[in-house]
């Protein structure tokens, strides 16, 4: 059976109508009740948990046949699960495509929000593994329901304030947990808490998927959104100490990428989209734009690949 | 319409093709049918049925093939398959005792009405290799030929009304020395079809039990008779059967039957020992699974008497099988192996944030060292 | 009536249902904005909007409550061809429809748990026009403020002090509507 010839077989974006108006009334409530977390039943999809089920399927709620979707793992849209779900979508729902942050109508992404400033109307959905801030501390969901239901953050508390007992500062650097509109504690997802800041105030609607832990939650724009911090030891954002290798970027997130085996690395931007617009407006880095690309390295390992199927 | 194609596609796409030349393995060797898998394949069969919650015989034997054996994966494939078909109607309640039996035993009891029924099963074999399965032959048995148990509504399709088998453990309950259960028209939730809520009641276990992966239910199940929730259970029956689906036509004003299941139900009896409410009684754990799947009803029922703990007035004793969310949250083989190998999926930004975190929590640790020295 | 009753719902279900689902959550996320819907074309008095947001959000598994003029055979037919959702009284309601008199007192409807607050009532509530001017809107989906022409302001005010409890509310006029979900601030007129 070809890929192509199910598509037929399927609706508008996979998901049944029955299916769709229950998350979407799911989604409704996120938006009215920022930061706490929906329940929802989350359908099996045709992507193993843990691959983006929950992203995949808030973005079958919300895609109109008008939409350009972005789909970027890592910050990067050439990543191989960014590839599958775009793929997905281009099959079922036959939306146009981009990889410009600017052109897109929805994001969907793992771990990562766009370099690139998000503007009105756009959404940027997250792929989440484990969407309880408080499940490290706490595994129970009876336990941490009446946790938020009390606002009884206390435990969070702890743990951060121990990390700066033990390390002399908070030892979380990504899924760093968040507080909404002075209220719901929120995990933003594993992105590095480089990006917490743009959670707050973001004039796009953010909305968060969790599938195999059937959870879906939002922060609509222009949301309050502040990283949970002490006033002696207040958030601070951390990305490697460098320039993007290949377009100069000083302020972007930084893949850390292995060059040899004696040491030599190379850093380069995590959203590609970004990288190449600067390439393309001229920056260059201290590796240049003309021979490697991010791209080239996001697919490095392409070349174990024979060069057509079945050349073995 | 600009449709982005890059490399990880290609990348991807090879990889399918060389699955597909890997499923099909050596091409001078014949290639399986879906057929040969349903009927000589039955009990792999029957787990992807169970665990997928879709009876659909040939399904399952397709999903196996597709799947390369991998029995998860191919709930998977049945699973993801389920989710898009549309609920037409809910069935009655299916009813075990009018099962045509191809087994039903009984260690509570030596005899009982309707008879101790060994049917097809591995329990007497010698676990000896048989070779002249390799050698395409037929095995070496001195058996007399089988005679099915009369099966009316069975495969067969012989005529006739199906004699029913009445359950051992309404012998017991005639003298009141095993707890009542009583009839509940309730319709039960549907964990596929809304979220998991806890607490949970025993309907929603039972659901989740039944389709949870066969090896955890079953080491749950021995963990229960190790000591950790011990119930002391006795298989009070055990019974595999073909059972008819009927759903009642509203505009009939009937139930019509829409075809004919297999089913493996597992009684428990418990020691119990009273409590505060009730005198000293047995009582019951209850596990029904999809097709000939022995070892996992029985578990089942181990695992549903060892969680009802609460319902019956019972002590926790912080055993895992008694622990209904560590239980529901952790059953299910495709949530399992779904986190479990997204792990290999990349997480280099994550791992750079803990990069640099180490870097610089190692380098301020060894900046007071120098600073002490 | 049965004639009725079969005709106006969406003609192309998952496209129609995609194009106003975006305009409804652009609504929410955005409270105070006003976006237009088309594809619905239920009995009177039910608007456009309002027969668009239910054949998109509503369906055998939630409950509609319908107040005052808005419960009428034809629009009870409608529903139960079109959704196929149960109706029910206000209390239990996931959905009411009707004009802002007729779902007086709005302390009637479901405003969720405290561990649960999602399972609270989304009213729909018909109005004559909407437009940005009334009182002014801040919270959550709005930058810095917006207005609305609230039929009142004290029972939304009443409301958002719920939160996180609370019902949510999409004002309908025509092929119109406008959000206003709990966490929306209304300013005291």
């Amino acid at each position: 059976m070809s890929d192509d010839t199910q598509s037929g077989a399927y609706t508008f974006a996979y998901l049944d109508e029955q299916t769709k108006r229950m998350i979407r009334r799911a989604i409704l409530k996120a938006l009215a009740i920022p930061g706490y977390q929906v329940p929802f039943a989350s359908r099996e999809m045709p992507m193993p948990y843990g691959w983006g089920t929950g992203g995949v399927q808030v973005t079958a709620a919300c895609l109109t046949p008008e939409d350009r979707l972005k789909v970027i793992d890592q910050g990067a849209d050439d990543t191989t699960n960014a590839v599958s779900i775009r793929r997905f979508f281009q099959r079922t729902a036959g939306v146009a495509t981009t990889e410009a942050t600017m052109d897109a109508t929805i994001i969907q992404t793992r771990h990562r929000i766009p370099e690139t400033p998000l503007t009105e109307g756009q959404i940027l959905v997250y792929q989440v593994p484990i969407p309880e801030p408080l499940r490290f501390l706490e595994p129970r969901e009876t336990e941490t329901r009446k946790m938020h239901e009390l606002e009884e953050y206390g435990l969070m508390h702890v743990k951060l304030y121990e990390d700066i007992a033990r390390h002399g500062q908070i030892a979380t650097s990504y899924a760093y947990p968040v507080k909404v509109e002075g209220h719901y504690v929120m995990d933003p997802s594993p992105i590095p808490k480089f990006d917490n800041p743009k959670l707050s105030g973001n004039p796009a609607t953010q909305l968060f998927g969790a599938g195999r832990e059937q959870r879906i939650y939002a922060l609509p724009p222009w949301t309050d959104v502040v990283s949970l911090d002490f006033d002696d030891h207040p958030f601070e954002t951390s990305k490697a100490p460098h320039d993007c290798d290949l377009c100069g970027a000083k302020d972007s997130y930084l893949d850390e990428v292995i060059t040899d085996d004696e040491g030599g690395r190379m850093f380069v931007c995590s959203d590609t989209d970004f990288c190449a617009g600067r390439r393309a407006e001229g920056h260059e880095g201290r590796l240049g734009g003309d021979q490697k690309s991010s791209k080239t390295f996001a697919n490095s390992f392409e070349g174990i690949w024979p060069a057509t199927a079945g050349a073995r | 319409m600009y449709v982005a194609v890059k490399g990880g596609e290609r990348a991807i796409d090879n990889a399918h093709a060389w699955l597909a030349e890997e499923r099909r393995g050596d091409p001078a060797v014949p290639e399986l049918g879906i057929a040969q898998i349903r009927e000589q394949m039955a009990l792999a069969v029957n787990r992807v049925m169970a665990e997928g919650s879709l009876y659909d015989p040939d399904l399952a034997a397709l999903a196996i093939k597709q799947a390369r054996g991998d029995l998860i994966e191919a709930v998977f494939l049945i699973r993801a398959y389920r989710t898009t078909l549309p609920r037409l109607a809910a069935s009655n309640p299916v009813d075990t005792g009018a099962m045509a039996v191809d087994r039903r035993i009984s260690a509570t009891f030596k005899d009982l009405p309707g008879g101790q029924v060994l049917g097809p099963t591995f329990d007497y074999t010698h676990r000896l290799l048989d070779f002249t399965l390799m050698a395409d032959g037929a095995p070496l048995t001195d058996a007399v030929p089988h005679t099915p148990v009369p099966s009316p509504r069975g495969r067969d399709g012989r005529g006739g009304e199906t004699p029913r088998v009445p359950h051992v453990m309404g012998f017991l309950n005639r003298d009141g020395l095993i707890e009542t259960a009583l009839p509940d028209d309730t319709p039960p939730p549907d964990l596929t079809r809304e979220p998991l809520e806890l607490p949970a009641d025993r309907a929603l276990r039972l659901q989740a039990l039944t389709r949870g992966d066969e090896g955890f239910v079953l080491s749950l199940a021995y963990s229960t008779q190790r000591g950790y929730g011990r119930t002391h259970a006795f298989v009070g029956e055990l019974r595999i059967g073909i059972v008819a689906v009927e759903v009642d036509i509203p505009e009939l004003g009937f139930a019509v039957e829409i075809g004919e299941i297999e089913l493996t139900e597992c009684e428990t009896v418990n020691q119990f020992r009273g409590s505060r409410t009730e005198p000293p009684q047995f009582t019951r754990g209850y596990g029904l699974v999809m097709g000939q799947s022995e070892r996992k009803a029985i578990a089942m029922s181990l695992v549903d008497r060892s969680l009802r703990w609460q319902e019956l007035g019972e002590d926790f004793t912080g055993a895992p099988a008694q622990d209904e969310e560590f239980v529901l949250m952790h059953c299910d083989n495709i949530q399992a192996t779904g986190f479990l190998e997204h792990i290999k999926l990349p997480h280099y930004v994550d791992f750079q944030a803990e990069l640099e975190l180490v870097r610089k929590l190692r380098a301020e640790a060894q900046a007071m060292q120098e600073a002490a020295e | 009536m049965i004639a009725d009753a079969l005709t106006g719902g969406f003609t192309d279900a998952p496209l129609q249902s995609a194009r106003a689902f975006r305009e409804i959550l652009e609504a929410l996320a955005r409270p105070g904005t006003i976006r237009q819907v088309s594809g619905a074309r239920p009995p009177p008095p039910l608007s456009t909007a309002a027969g668009v947001v239910l054949l998109v959000l509503a369906d055998p598994t939630t409950g509609v409550h319908l107040a005052g003029a808005a419960d009428r055979p034809a629009v009870r037919d409608w529903i139960a061809f079109h959704l196929g959702a149960p109706l029910v009284r206000a209390e239990q309601a996931d959905f009411a429809v009707g004009t802002w008199t007729a779902l007086h007192p709005v302390t009637r409807f479901r405003i969720g748990r405290p561990d649960y607050p999602d399972r609270s009532a989304t009213l729909i509530v018909e109005c004559d026009r909407l437009v940005n001017h009334g009182p002014a809107l801040t919270g959550p989906g709005i930058e810095t403020a917006t207005w609305l022409n609230l039929p009142e302001t004290a029972a939304f005010r009443a409301n958002h002090g719920l939160f996180p409890l609370g019902f949510d509310t999409v004002f309908t006029a025509g092929d119109r509507l406008s959000g206003l979900p709990r966490t929306t601030r209304v300013e005291k007129i």
